[in-house]
């Protein structure tokens, strides 16, 4: 996508400024541009480490098996077919914890996990069963408790109050996911009425 | 919500370690291992970050992205939708480092606490790159009949852009 995206909008981008004059204004902002990141990148680098650093103690408690229980009522409901096979449950339990603590890279393997296992006992080889739907949208809208990257990239660029946005963005992501739920549902709907 | 919103954090890290001692773990050195992560993950967004920036910076100083919202606004307008925030709604499907990216442009050009600042970053955060999680999972178990997975992805990312430009606009 980027090769091809990133390509042509430099070049248009040459191009429009012929025209409108603005050719000077294009020179100088290639070299701000790296200015620009450099110093965005050096506080970004802090607060990463800060927040990955906190997030490893996370991960060695038994603070996840603790909401691994408390997650499974809510988990049974998306997933009816598969609440009793116990090793796809728990892989799609550990996804979806991963995902809520932003752990990006314990989530994606869990994920990939549960796709397996929910291939073994899916009817249909070639196609997506009900419960892979409800997985992969689950994690196309993620929700997360402490979204890192954003109050990193936040106070990086010197904001009055990088966590302000946690409340917005925890509603925004919640109707988010609700939509995507329900319309999976509806479509799982349809296909078992035909 | 301001109030709610600065005790999170503080609230956060104190229960975490308190838990951490509770049950005994070496909580210092957990830190270290995990912080070295962090410092990883920036090394490898910084590639990223000057290759969109590049490209958005001259976008900008060329004249085009305010010819284009300009040129859109009648549209943008009628829906009381920010135009500013238009190219961040259409990387967010494809690219995840993009998306960061190009919020992070946003927010500095426009100002980090301002109201387009702001909508940029909870759509940055609101949901994760659509299309690359869909292909991922689909791969790894070499699926190829997709039961329109994609509308119910898509209309979760449309919901919670409009509800992040909602929340900040009314």
């Amino acid at each position: 996508m980027l090769n091809f995206l990133w390509p042509i909008l430099i070049i248009i981008s040459f191009l429009f400024s012929l025209i409108n004059g603005s050719i000077e204004n294009i020179n100088n902002s290639i070299f701000e541009s790296i200015d620009k990141v450099i110093n965005i990148t050096i506080t970004l680098a802090g607060t990463m480490c800060l927040w990955c650093g906190l997030m490893e103690i996370v991960k060695n408690t038994s603070l996840i098996n603790k909401l691994k229980r408390l997650l499974r009522p809510f988990l049974n409901w998306l997933f009816p077919e598969v609440k009793n096979d116990e090793e796809a449950m728990e892989n799609i339990s550990i996804n979806t914890i991963a995902n809520i603590f932003g752990l990006g890279n314990a989530s994606t393997p869990a994920g990939i996990k549960a796709m397996e296992s929910l291939q073994k006992i899916n009817n249909d080889k070639k196609s997506l069963s009900n419960s892979m739907m409800t997985l992969i949208v689950l994690n196309t809208a993620s929700i997360e408790i402490i979204p890192t990257t954003v109050i990193a990239i936040r106070s990086s660029l010197n904001s009055q109050n990088p966590t302000d946005i946690i409340v917005p963005l925890w509603i925004s992501t919640i109707v988010g996911t609700l939509t995507g739920i329900i319309v999976t549902k509806l479509i799982i709907k349809r296909s078992k009425n035909k | 919500m301001t109030y709610f919103s600065s005790m999170i954090i503080p609230l956060f890290i104190s229960v975490i370690l308190f838990i951490g001692i509770k049950e005994k773990k070496n909580v210092f050195d957990l830190f270290i291992e995990g912080a070295k992560e962090g410092l990883k993950i920036t090394l490898k967004l910084f590639p990223t970050l000057i290759g969109i920036f590049l490209a958005i910076y001259m976008l900008r100083s060329s004249g085009l992205i305010d010819f284009i919202c300009k040129s859109i606004s009648f549209i943008t307008d009628f829906f009381n939708i920010p135009s500013e925030i238009l190219p961040l709604a259409l990387i967010k499907p494809f690219s995840g480092s993009g998306s960061i990216a190009t919020a992070t442009e946003i927010m500095a050009n426009y100002g980090v606490d301002s109201t387009i600042g702001k909508i940029a970053a909870v759509i940055m955060g609101s949901s994760e790159t659509t299309f690359y999680v869909i292909a991922l999972y689909m791969g790894s178990v070499k699926i190829k009949n997709t039961r329109k997975i994609i509308i119910p992805a898509l209309l979760a990312d449309i919901a919670s852009i409009i509800t992040a430009i909602i929340l900040f606009i009314i």
